[in-house]
């Protein structure tokens, strides 16, 4: 170490000046030839503790720089100093080379290999619908409301004008869990007991289980609607038009007509069966339509004015509309299904595409 | 309800084809289900000519024929000119050379499914049949001796038979709604084609001309024969009767045949076919009785009074309830009440007297009636959705003369009319404007009024905006202005009504906490890599026996389905644990082994009898096959208890439910368990749940063979817990001095679990701040440990909130704390 002390070397020179200059350029040639030919990083960290390092030759150079004349320091301290960066972004340049060069050589990996995918699991078809459903008419300001699965005969059918012995009965096969107990064959219960609660405006959309006592290739005895009730001053059926077109388009896409025939529900008047444009064919007729280019998929009608005198509300202040629909009727045109029996069966293969 | 292009056209004069007709009418609320060409059946019958015949060889009774059917190839460029002849063997007495007939051609399906193949009769070949006329339901008579249809010389051999004789005809389904009483008739429907075809059309009625023939009846009147009285005027507000003598029951006419079997129905003899005919016709039931089986002269309209037993006139016994409606004689009943006739007063072969009965009844009797018996009908479907009040008598005219007609019976001078019950004519003031408003039309008076008018409404006009509407009686459905604005949107066309949007003001109230959270859950077990299933609300019976529930668990409180699709869906679920087994079952059948489902829904705990059962929201996952999916650099690991158990900490912690303490489970809560691996999870010293894994037991009774894993959540008790989705939250500051973590590692008795040690060590908090979290590293058993011995380390993390800690100062801490755990749990150090 003290054979490259500048004492020493200033002892063995006699022009002082250029023999500091000599010095430090020594210095910097010996440093950067040494530098080229480094390899390895340790190698190169060796290097740099060598030149300056704590114990470094430049770093010496510096501390004995007290021991030049007065008027040659400050130039020979400069020229040290800039050495000294120079050899630092020179080494931090040959580290990072260094560096990426080990990591590129030991890091060869088949990255066609599979990655490891955190387990994902899937929503029910009837999830995954109804919640697009609630979303589209939440967007226009229709809140969620939901009622019990087993209704009192009263919600389900006498508040709805459904009376006792009405035929009318018959266009739903009831589960019974008593005289006047029943599994609700619709989600209408939900606009009563939501009246009864509430003061107009009203807009509600109640998803639910609904049950029927039918089972074949077409029928479960346990399917899902949802139902739309909207209530307030001067609301007409020609809203109600706009508003299921709005939704139908939204859930479809807007080329998709639609077709309002007049029907018979007896908690709406007038009533109607509402038929969208086949999805499938768009119209033109095929296995899914029954070749008639429309698909039944919603029913609706302006709220009877029995209803809302069941409720208490006002029938010359009031209309409203109301409106339902079967969920897996709208997943089996959306997603392609061909089985209403699949949705129950809760087979892997099947959950597993949603 | 079925009807015929032919049969309406007898009452109006439609111009539109049938398919326009089917369209008019589904898009005026009478959805047409079914559109068919009722020839269809003869597509494969033409005009033949027999050209040559011959003695079959081995049949006496039967003839070889070679049959000119015309060029069947005429559309083929070959042999364009070239007629077919047909080898056809044919039994008729008249068949013979030159004869026009029909002949049905391979692959002719003939009215009774009599599909028409190639064939040896006897040995000859057969390429065909030679029809008569009853063979293509072209008449009634089907004695054989009257032998093949003989059709006119100058037809043209090879023609369709249908275009041949002009055969053209349509049948219509309407799937009609219970409102629509009224069109369940033929002249129903004829009115509303009629409104949309031509509003200003009358229709053809057949009430006009009846002919009381007096000369041959000598003057005598139905009074002098028969008596009615109604002693129960609520249920049957009007009762009218007709009657005939001399008449002679026999098989209808083949038109009046033709007309009972293109809409389905069955003709029985002359008599009673009239009655399915008029009633089809125009929508009032009629009831013919033998007149010689009427004890007394007399009919009594009155309730059963007893429970009494009653034989229908197709044989089968009805135990009757006191206070349903029977028609009596002067000594017992001999019909229920609009709903069927008793086999002791049916018409036979051997009936002379005919007494017709045309009445209105109470439509809920009725369908009190029909429905407790049993017994439907199509008297009891139109009685029981209301007929035309006023009818009776009109309908009861055209019934007599045509019996008169078919059976050559004379009708007696007058009909008798009980009507205790007037009709009032139902009128409704409708407001136009608010007609309008609620449709969202701009209708003009006159335009409601004429769409009304044209179903037989009548309007008086009160105001320029005011009109009070008559109701016609058949239209049993319109009670209200509501109604009028139905039957107007309809006229006019729903379709033609303006789309608008609703005005209403902004509102943006949240879903309630306890949808948010059940969505939430929902993506929570799709992150933890479950898949959502959903079961069917019901089950079996044996459910909870397969489940192992105690007598006592309250789960047993099963609610019955009175009247159960099946044995499997018989009881309302107060578990989703069976639907889940039974899913995995079946996956598992499929070849999949390894599984996540959860399914979120209701169970049902009955309560008191007649009340609602108590609804309660479930989590319930299941879990079984692998940890992970098959993976190149990972074994394969089954999953196990601590899978499972970590959902529901994963659940808990997702929606902020800290601190949940997992109990060994209570057998007698959840016998489904395997002892020792089952858990039951609270927090806040509520029971929120349990987690485990399913014994071998409850696995064979639900068919598995792998092992599962289980967690059940009450939703309820969880939402409880968490913290309302908008509520005010509040964020811990970070901290500012570095943490000191310090391990620990204690040898214990296996008994002793690691949840007491956390719980102790985590207790000790509240005196020690400085302590920040505690975790288990490790855990061993075995050797060099001694039998009953277990290691266990942790590692506790250290932080003060005002400095930086050294290792000095926590040293005696740790030290400390691992010193009283070793008192109050006789550990060791290793």
């Amino acid at each position: 170490m003290r054979l490259y002390c500048l004492g020493i070397v200033v002892e063995q020179t006699n022009t002082v000046q250029e023999t500091i200059s000599d010095t430090l350029v020594d210095i910097e040639r010996e440093a950067f030839r040494e530098i080229e030919s480094v390899e390895a990083i340790e190698a190169m960290e060796r290097l740099a503790t060598k030149y300056i390092g704590r114990k470094g030759i430049l770093t010496a150079f510096l501390r004995n720089i007290t021991q030049l004349p007065v008027d040659e320091r400050p130039s020979a301290g400069k020229n040290a100093n800039l050495l000294k960066v120079r050899l630092e972004a020179a080494f931090n340049e040959l580290k990072s080379r260094l560096e990426s060069a080990t990591e590129d050589s030991g890091s060869l990996i088949d990255i066609t290999l599979p990655g490891r995918v955190p387990a994902r699991g899937t929503l029910h078809p009837v999830t995954k619908i109804s919640r697009e459903i609630i979303s589209i008419f939440s967007r226009i300001g229709f809140e969620i409301a939901e009622g019990p699965e087993v209704e009192t005969d009263y919600y389900n059918f006498e508040a709805l004008n459904i009376p006792k012995y009405h035929p009318a009965r018959d266009m739903q096969d009831t589960f019974y869990v008593s005289e006047n107990i029943v599994l609700r064959t619709h989600t209408s219960p939900t606009q009563p007991r939501i009246m009864e609660k509430v003061k107009p405006p009203v807009r509600i959309i109640a998803p639910g289980k609904v049950y029927r006592c039918d089972s074949d290739v077409t029928h479960t005895p346990m399917f899902h609607q949802v139902e739309g009730l909207m209530v307030d001053h001067n609301v007409s059926f020609g809203d109600l038009k706009g508003t299921l077109s709005t939704f139908i388009n939204q859930l479809f896409d807007d080329d998709i007509a639609l077709r309002f025939r007049p029907s018979f529900f007896p908690f709406t008047e007038p009533s109607a069966e509402v038929d969208i444009e086949c999805v499938m064919c768009r119209g033109e007729g095929c296995r899914v339509c029954s070749r008639t280019g429309w698909l039944e998929v919603l029913g609706a009608g302006m709220v009877h004015p029995a209803v809302f005198e069941n409720v208490g509300y006002d029938t010359d202040e009031y209309t409203g509309f109301a409106f339902g629909m079967g969920i897996e009727r709208l997943a089996m045109l959306k997603y392609g299904i061909d089985d209403l029996r699949k949705f129950f069966e809760n087979d892997m293969r099947f959950l597993r595409q949603f | 309800m079925k009807f015929t292009l032919s049969w309406l056209k007898e009452y109006t004069s439609v111009e539109y084809n049938p398919s326009e007709i089917a369209e008019k009418l589904t898009m005026a609320g009478l959805e047409v289900d079914s559109l068919e060409n009722r020839f269809a059946y003869l597509d494969k019958v033409v005009v033949s000519r027999v050209e040559h015949t011959q003695q079959h060889p081995g049949a006496d009774n039967l003839t070889c024929c070679r049959v000119n059917v015309g060029n069947l190839l005429a559309d083929s460029k070959d042999d364009a000119d070239a007629d077919t002849i047909l080898n056809i063997v044919c039994g008729a007495p008249n068949v013979r050379e030159g004869l026009v007939v029909p002949c049905a051609l391979v692959g002719a399906i003939l009215p009774g499914d009599i599909e028409i193949k190639k064939s040896k009769l006897r040995g000859e070949v057969s390429e065909g049949m030679l029809c008569s006329a009853a063979e293509l339901r072209l008449d009634s008579n089907s004695d054989r001796t009257a032998g093949i249809m003989e059709l006119d010389s100058n037809l043209t051999i090879g023609t369709p038979l249908a275009e041949a004789l002009n055969l053209y005809d349509y049948l219509f389904e309407v799937d009609l709604t219970p409102n629509r009483p009224d069109c369940l008739s033929v002249i129903g429907l004829a009115r509303e084609i009629a409104a949309f075809s031509d509003p200003a059309q009358k229709l053809t009625l057949p009430f006009d001309n009846i002919n009381f023939n007096a000369s041959s009846n000598r003057g005598v009147s139905i009074h002098d024969f028969a008596k009615v009285e109604v002693f129960d005027p609520d249920l049957c507000p009007r009762y009218s009767a007709g009657m005939l003598i001399n008449v002679k029951v026999c098989p209808s006419p083949f038109w009046l045949q033709d007309r009972l079997l293109s809409v389905g129905l069955t003709p029985i003899n002359n008599i009673v076919d009239v009655t399915n005919f008029v009633m089809m016709e125009t929508g009032q039931p009629l009831h013919a009785f033998d007149y010689d089986n009427i004890a007394k002269r007399r009919i009594e309209v009155k309730r059963a009074g007893g429970n009494i037993e009653f034989k229908t006139l197709d044989s089968k016994a009805h135990n009757l309830e006191p206070d349903m409606l029977m028609i009596c004689d002067g000594e017992r009943p001999v019909g229920i009440a609009g709903v069927m006739g008793g086999e002791n007063s049916e018409i036979l072969n051997s009936t002379t007297k005919v007494l017709v009965e045309s009445a209105y009844f109470n439509p809920i009797s009725i369908r009190r009636t029909a429905k407790r018996s049993g017994i439907n009908t199509d008297a009891s479907h139109r009685f029981e959705r209301g007929v035309d009040p006023v009818a009776t008598k009109d309908v009861l005219k055209r019934a007599v003369s045509l019996m008169a007609q078919v059976s050559g019976g004379t009708i007696l001078n007058d009909l008798i009319d009980v009507y205790p019950v007037k009709h009032t004519p139902a009128q409704i003031v409708v407001n136009t404007d608010s007609l309008n408003l609620r449709l969202g039309t701009v209708l003009s008076y006159d335009e409601i009024q004429k769409h009304i008018e044209s179903v037989g409404f009548k309007v008086e006009r009160i105001d320029t905006n005011l009109m009070k509407v008559t109701v016609p009686s058949f239209r049993v459905d319109v009670t209200r202005a509501e109604d009028i604005s139905e039957e107007v949107a309809r006229l006019w066309g729903y379709n033609n009504i303006q789309t608008s949007f609703p005005k209403v003001p902004a509102k943006a109230n949240a879903p309630s906490a306890k949808i948010i959270l059940r969505e939430q859950i929902r993506d929570i077990m799709n992150g933890f890599g479950f898949s959502e299933a959903v079961n069917y609300s019901f089950t079996s019976a044996s459910a909870c026996d397969n489940l192992l529930l105690e007598p006592s668990d309250v789960r047993r409180s099963v609610e019955d389905i009175v009247n159960p699709i099946s044995e499997e869906l018989a009881v309302l679920r107060t578990s989703l644990l069976p639907g889940l087994l039974e899913n995995m079952r079946r996956n598992n059948a499929q070849q999949v082994d390894s599984l996540r489902l959860f399914e979120v829904g209701k169970v049902f705990i009955a309560t008191h009898k007649g009340e609602q059962p108590i609804e309660k929201e479930m989590l319930t996952g299941i879990w079984t096959g692998l940890r992970n999916d098959i993976s190149w650099d990972a074994k394969p690991v089954y999953c196990d208890f601590f899978d499972i158990k970590g959902v529901v900490q994963g659940v808990c912690s997702s929606l902020g439910v800290e601190q949940i303490l997992f109990e060994k489970a209570e057998l007698s809560i959840c016998p489904y368990y395997q002892k020792g691996q089952g858990a039951m999870v609270k927090a806040n010293s509520k029971l929120i749940g349990s987690v485990g894994k399913i014994n071998s037991h409850i696995l064979k009774n639900f068919g598995l063979k792998q092992d599962a894993f289980v967690c059940e959540i009450d939703m309820e008790t969880l939402l409880s817990l968490t913290s309302a989705p908008c509520a005010m939250g509040k964020t811990t500051p970070l901290p500012k001095f570095p943490s000191l973590a310090r391990d620990m590692t204690l040898i214990l008795d296996t008994d002793i679990e690691a949840g007491a040690i956390l719980s102790y060590i985590v207790a000790l908090k509240t005196n020690l701040p400085i302590i920040e979290d505690v975790f288990i590293f490790d855990l061993y058993e075995g050797k060099p440990l001694s039998e009953g011995k277990k290691s266990l380390s942790m590692r506790i993390v250290y932080r003060s909130w005002e400095k930086t800690l050294t290792e000095k100062m926590i040293s005696t801490v740790h030290a400390d704390i691992s010193k009283r755990i070793m008192e109050k749990y006789g550990a060791d150090l290793p």
